[in-house]
C-alpha cells in the first residue's frame, strides 16, 4: 500500500535532508572468508559449501589473509586510517541463512575509519564537490540467501516454504558505512548516486571486487532523516535496503525525502525502521521495526585472533594503490582533448572505463566514445541494464573502426553489426558476413537503383534540375531503401547528380 | 593371551608392533570387556564394533607389510561424543543431536587413525560438557567404577571411567574448566589438559572457545604422555593454535627426575573446603616431592578466589553464542515443524525440547551476561579477572618451575547429591577453572585413597604455557614412588566389576 507523499520541492522547501549510506561489498577472493569454498556465482544451491561456512558442530573459522589485504586497500583508497590491532566479533541473531546463528563482523574495532570520499555533481552553480565522511569499512561474512517460495509477495509472510542457499554464507564483505552526510540540501538523492558511483569506481580500480549491482556483489541500504532546518537536532532514520541499482539509489533517496515530508507535515512522526525498496513501482514499505532495543549482543571473536598489520605492509599497499578515479579523470580529459562538459557526458552515462578499455585496445578515443556514450548508451537504457551488461569488448569497436575507416562498412551498417554482437551472434567478420553487411561500392547497382527512384518520382529530376537540390534528398533516401542500407549515401548524391548534370 | 585389557597402552604397541599379538586381538579384548561391564559402567553412548575391528585389522597389515607404525598403532581408545567422527554418531550427550552424522573428522580424530589408534566408540559426558558428573548427560548418567553409586567426574566421565574399568587404556577427553582433571582425580586415572592451543580444536563442539582444550586420558603418565604427542601440534583449521614445535612430553615421562626444581603450593587453591583425606594425601605428596630433592614453596594468587565467578561468567557468554547454532534447520533434530509454524517457532521449539536443564540456564546466564547495558558489568569484568589470574599465574612462575595443588576439593560424590544445587556442582572446579582461564597445562595424577571413603583423590600438577613436558616429568617422578608403594596400579585397589 503506497503511503502519501509530498511534492520533492515542497519537501526539501521545508525540510533538511541527513543522508547516510550503508554500502556492503563482496570481496572477489577466490575462496570464503573462512574457508577454503569457492566463491564463484551462480552454482547449484549448496553446492559451494562445507562444515565451516554451514556452521555444523565443531567447525572453526580460518581467515582469508587476502581478504584481510582487500579491507586495508579499500581503507586506504577511502582515505582511512588504518587499525593496528583490531578483532572481529560476534553479531549475535538468529535467522535461517545465518547458518551458525551469529555472524563473524566487526564491531567496535574496524580495520578502517575515518575517511572521506569527495563527489562530484552538477549544481544549478555548475559543477560542485561533496565531501562524504566515512565513518568506518569493516569485514564481515555473507549469509546465505532465502528464497520463500509460494505467496503474493516472494517475502516470508504469507510463502508455502522457503528455501536457504549457503553458496554465498561466508563469501567476504566489506561494509563501508557513512557518517551522516548533512549540507546536500536538494541535492540529496544526486550525492547518494554519486557517491554509490564514485566508490563503484574505486572498487573496481582496487580490482577487489566486479562490484555487480544486479548480482548483489555491491549492495547499498540508504538511510535518511529530515530536520526542519540544518541547525536542528537529527530526525528519525529510515532505512531501506534492497537498493540495487545507481538509479535506485537516487529514487529512494527521493521516495523517502518525498514520505517523510508527507508524514511530518501531517503531525505524524517516523518510525525508525528497514524498508523494502522496490524498483519496479519505484516506493519503498515497511519491514521490520528497528528499535534501538535490537541488541546483538557483541563480544570479540575468540575463534580468531586479533589482526595487527603491520605499519610496513600498510604503507606497502599504499604505495600501490592504482590511481584514484578522480585523478584520472583530469588526465583522461588532458590526454583525449575533452571538454570538462563532454566528459560528464561520458562519467554520467557511467562509460568511463568502458571507454578507457576500448581506447587500450587500439580504439581511437574519439570513436570509443561515440559509440560508448550514444548507441550503446541508448540500447542499454531501452533494456534497462548497465552498460557493462552488454556483451560488446573492446575488441569487437576496434574491428569496427577498422570496417568503418577502410569504407567497408558505413555508420548504420556499423549499428546493425553492433545489434548482432548484442543477439549474441559472434564476432564482427561472423556477422557482417552472415547478414551481408558491406557498403555496395560498385556504381553498376546504384546506378540502377536511382534510375528507378527517378523513374517512380519523374517530376523530380526537374526539380533538382531547376536548382533545388535538397529534393536530391527523396531519390538517395529511394537508393538507400532499394540497397537496404548498404549504399554510401554520399556516392549516390554524387552519381545522381553527374547523371543530372548539376553540380553541388 | 589373558586380560589384554589391564595392559598399559605402551604395552600393548610394543606386543602389537612385535607381532606377538594382533590388533584385532587387542581390540577384540576391549569390546569384550566392555560388553561385560558397561551395561553397569555406561561410559559408552557408541560403540563402533565394525569400526574399530577394521581400523585394527589395517594395522596388522601394516605390521605383515613391515611397516613403520605409530607409537600407538593398534592400541584403542575411548573417544568423548564432543569430537565429531566422519559417519560415527556425535552427540556431546544432547538429544538436539541424537541421530545426527558428521559428515568430517575432527582433526584430532584425523591424527588418531593417521597413528592407527583404534577408536571403540564414543564416550558419555555431560550435555554439551557442561557440568561435573556426567549426570547432566541426556543419555544417562555414568558409573564410577570404584562405586557404582558414584559419578566418575564431568563433563568427561565416560572417557575417565572407561579408562578406569580397564574398557580403553587410553580416552579422550576436552577441559573447559576441569573435565579431564577432575573426573581423572576421581577414578584414580591420569589426565591432561594441554596449553591452550596445543592441540587442534577443530571439529570438537565448542563449549566456551577461549577456554576449550582436547587431552590425553589414560592409566599412567607415559600412556599419556604417548596419547599427548599423538594428537598434538599445529593445524592451519584452527586459528587459536600455536605454531610451535610440541614439547617432547615422552622424553620427559621417562626422565622422571625432579632434583633442584622448584614447586609451588598454591596458597589459595587448599585448606577449608577441601576434604579431609583429600588434604591429607596431598600433605603426603608434598612430603614426597621433597624427598625427590625438590624444593617446596608456598606461593599465593589473590585473584584466585575470583576465577569462579568470572568463569561463570565467561562460559555462559561464549557457550550462548556457540550453541546458537542448534536451531534443527540444518543438522541435528528439528521439533513442531507441523507446516503451520514459523521458523522462529520451529528454531524456539527444537531448543526448547532438545537442550537439558543445565544447558538451558547457561544458555540463560550467558545471553544475559551479553546483554547491552550488561556487557561491561558482566563480560568485560570477568575479562579483567582473567588478566588478573594470569598476572597471578606469571608472579608465581617466576618463582617456581610447577605450582601444585589438590585437583578437586573431594572424592567422587553420590549420584544426585548435587544435582539440585548448582553452585556446589560449580565448586567441584574450583582448583581447575584457574588453569583453563590463563591457558596453561595442567594434569590430575593419582596419589592415594581418602582414608574416609576409600576413594581415589588427585594431585594437580601446573606448569607454563608450553611447558606441558614439565607435567609429565614431575608425574612420573611421583608415579614412579607410588607404584612401588602400592606395588602396582592404583586401579587394583579397585573392587571387581560385578560383569568381569
Amino acid at each position: 500500500m503506497a503511503e502519501a507523499i509530498m511534492n520533492y520541492d515542497e519537501a526539501i522547501s521545508k525540510f533538511d535532508p541527513v543522508l547516510g549510506l550503508e554500502v556492503h561489498v563482496e570481496l572477489g577472493t577466490n575462496t570464503k572468508m573462512f574457508c577454503g569454498c569457492s566463491t564463484v556465482f551462480g552454482a547449484p544451491p549448496n553446492t559451494q559449501v562445507c562444515p565451516v561456512c554451514l556452521g555444523l558442530p565443531g567447525a572453526l573459522p580460518a581467515l582469508n589473509k587476502i581478504g584481510v589485504e582487500s579491507a586495508i586497500r579499500i581503507g586506504l583508497a577511502l582515505n582511512c586510517e588504518i587499525a593496528e590491532w583490531c578483532r572481529f566479533a560476534r553479531k549475535n541473531y538468529f535467522y535461517p541463512d545465518m547458518p551458525k546463528n551469529f555472524q563473524t563482523s566487526q564491531y567496535d574495532e574496524p580495520i578502517a575509519f575515518e575517511g572521506y570520499l569527495d563527489v562530484e555533481i552538477d549544481t544549478d552553480e555548475g559543477r560542485k564537490t561533496f565531501r562524504v565522511p566515512i565513518e568506518r569499512a569493516h569485514m564481515e561474512e555473507d549469509t546465505g540467501k532465502n528464497s520463500h517460495v509460494g505467496g503474493a509477495t516472494g517475502r516470508i509472510h504469507g510463502a508455502d516454504y522457503s528455501l536457504v542457499d549457503y553458496n554465498r554464507a561466508g563469501i567476504p564483505l566489506i561494509e563501508i558505512v557513512t557518517k551522516p552526510i548533512t549540507g546536500t540540501g536538494k541535492y540529496a538523492p544526486e550525492v547518494a548516486k554519486a557517491y554509490v558511483a564514485a566508490l563503484r569506481d574505486i572498487l573496481r580500480g582496487l580490482g577487489v571486487s566486479d562490484v555487480k549491482m544486479e548480482q548483489g556483489s555491491l549492495r547499498c541500504d540508504v538511510n535518511l532523516s529530515l530536520r526542519e532546518t540544518p541547525e536542528s537536532k537529527l530526525g528519525t532514520r529510515s532505512e531501506t535496503k534492497n537498493v540495487n541499482s545507481l538509479r535506485s539509489v537516487e529514487r529512494a533517496v527521493r521516495y523517502e525525502v518525498t514520505r517523510h515530508a508527507a508524514r511530518l507535515a501531517g503531525g505524524e512522526s517516523i518510525v525508525q525502521e528497514t524498508r523494502h525498496w522496490h524498483e519496479d513501482t519505484g516506493i519503498s514499505t515497511s519491514g521490520r521495526a528497528k528499535s534501538d532495543a535490537e541488541d546483538y549482543r557483541y563480544f570479540p571473536e575468540p575463534d580468531l585472533l586479533p589482526i595487527a598489520p603491520s605499519r610496513e605492509w600498510v604503507e606497502e599497499l599504499r604505495a600501490a594503490l592504482p590511481e584514484n578515479p578522480a585523478v584520472r579523470r583530469a588526465r583522461l580529459v588532458a590526454d583525449w582533448g575533452l571538454s570538462e562538459i563532454d566528459m560528464n557526458t561520458v562519467v554520467n552515462s557511467g562509460a568511463l572505463d568502458l571507454i578507457v578499455e576500448a581506447v587500450d585496445a587500439g580504439v581511437d578515443p574519439a570513436a570509443a566514445r561515440k559509440w560508448w556514450t550514444g548507441e550503446l548508451s541508448r540500447i542499454a537504457n531501452d533494456r534497462g541494464i548497465e552498460l557493462e551488461e552488454l556483451p560488446v569488448t573492446p575488441a569487437h569497436l576496434k574491428r569496427l573502426e577498422e570496417l568503418i575507416s577502410t569504407g567497408s562498412l558505413n555508420d548504420k551498417l556499423a549499428r546493425q553489426a553492433l545489434e548482432g554482437v548484442i543477439a549474441g551472434e559472434g564476432d564482427i567478420d561472423a556477422i557482417v558476413a552472415a547478414r551481408g553487411l558491406a557498403v555496395v561500392s560498385d556504381d553498376g547497382p546504384l546506378l540502377a537503383a536511382i534510375d528507378e527512384a527517378l523513374a517512380a518520382d519523374p517530376a523530380v529530376a526537374e526539380t533538382i534540375k531547376s536548382g533545388k537540390l535538397a529534393a536530391a534528398g527523396s531519390v538517395v533516401g529511394a537508393v538507400m531503401k532499394a540497397t537496404r542500407g548498404q549504399a554510401d549515401a554520399a556516392r549516390v548524391r554524387e552519381l545522381l547528380f553527374e547523371k543530372l548534370g548539376v553540380s553541388e | 593371551m589373558s586380560e589384554l585389557f589391564r595392559k598399559d597402552a605402551s604395552v600393548l604397541a610394543g606386543l602389537v608392533s612385535s607381532g606377538e599379538v594382533s590388533a584385532v586381538e587387542v581390540a577384540q579384548a576391549h569390546l569384550d570387556r566392555i560388553a561385560a561391564v558397561d551395561g553397569e559402567v555406561h561410559a559408552f553412548l557408541h560403540v563402533d564394533t565394525e569400526g574399530a575391528l577394521a581400523s585394527a585389522a589395517a594395522v596388522d597389515a601394516k605390521v605383515k607389510a613391515g611397516e613403520k607404525l605409530s607409537v600407538l598403532a593398534g592400541v584403542p581408545l575411548g573417544l568423548k561424543d564432543i569430537l565429531a567422527t566422519n559417519g560415527l554418531p556425535t552427540t556431546c550427550g544432547s538429544r538436539i543431536l541424537d541421530g545426527w552424522i558428521p559428515p568430517y573428522d575432527a582433526t584430532v580424530v584425523t591424527k588418531l587413525r593417521e597413528a592407527g589408534v583404534v577408536i571403540l566408540g564414543k564416550t558419555n559426558m555431560d550435555e554439551f560438557a557442561m557440568g561435573s558428573s556426567t549426570e547432566h548427560s541426556a543419555f544417562g548418567p555414568t558409573h564410577n567404577p570404584w562405586d557404582m553409586e558414584r559419578i566418575p567426574g564431568g563433563s568427561g566421565g565416560g572417557s575417565s571411567a572407561c579408562v578406569a574399568s580397564f574398557e580403553a587404556p587410553l580416552a579422550i577427553g576436552t577441559d573447559t574448566g576441569g573435565s579431564i582433571r577432575q573426573p581423572a582425580a576421581v577414578t584414580g586415572s591420569v589426565g591432561v589438559k594441554p596449553t591452550y592451543g596445543g592441540v587442534s580444536r577443530y571439529g570438537i563442539v565448542a563449549l566456551a572457545s577461549s577456554l576449550d582444550q582436547a587431552g590425553p586420558c589414560a592409566r599412567n603418565v607415559l600412556d599419556t604422555a604417548l596419547l599427548h604427542s599423538v594428537i598434538a601440534g599445529h593445524d592451519p583449521m584452527d586459528a587459536t593454535s600455536i605454531k610451535a614445535p610440541v614439547p617432547d612430553v615422552i622424553a620427559a615421562a621417562k626422565r622422571a627426575d625432579i632434583k633442584g626444581m622448584k614447586v609451588g603450593i598454591v596458597k589459595e587453591l587448599g585448606g577449608e573446603g577441601y576434604q579431609a583425606g583429600v588434604r591429607s594425601r596431598f600433605e603426603e605428596s608434598v612430603a614426597l616431592i621433597e624427598s625427590l630433592g625438590a624444593e617446596v614453596v608456598e606461593v599465593s594468587c589473590p585473584s584466585f578466589p575470583a576465577a569462579l565467578a568470572a568463569y561463570y561468567l565467561i562460559l555462559p557468554s561464549e557457550a550462548s553464542s556457540n550453541l546458537a547454532k542448534f536451531d534443527g534447520i540444518r543438522f541435528g533434530n528439528r521439533v513442531g515443524d507441523d507446516g503451520t509454524k514459523s521458523v522462529e517457532q520451529v528454531m524456539s521449539e527444537t531448543r526448547a525440547a532438545g537442550f537439558g536443564s543445565e544447558v538451558i540456564r547457561r544458555i540463560i546466564l550467558g545471553t544475559y551476561a551479553l546483554s547491552a547495558g550488561y556487557y561491561d558489568a558482566y563480560y568485560g569484568q570477568a575479562q579483567k579477572v582473567r588478566t588478573l589470574i594470569k598476572q597471578d599465574f606469571d608472579a608465581a612462575f617466576a618463582k617456581v618451575d610447577v605450582l601444585i595443588s589438590p585437583t578437586a576439593p573431594t572424592t567422587a560424590f553420590k549420584i544426585g547429591e548435587k544435582l539440585d544445587d548448582p553452585l556446589a556442582m560449580y565448586l567441584n572446579d574450583v582448583a581447575t577453572i584457574p588453569v583453563n582461564m590463563a591457558g596453561l597445562p595442567g594434569m590430575s595424577l593419582p596419589i592415594g585413597l581418602a582414608p574416609e571413603d576409600n576413594l581415589p583423590v588427585g594431585l594437580q600438577i601446573i606448569a607454563p604455557a608450553m611447558a606441558d613436558d614439565r607435567l609429565y616429568n614431575v608425574g612420573a617422578a611421583i608415579e614412579r614412588e607410588l607404584l612401588a608403594k602400592w606395588g602396582g596400579s592404583i586401579l587394583g585397589m579397585a573392587p571387581e566389576l560385578a560383569g568381569a
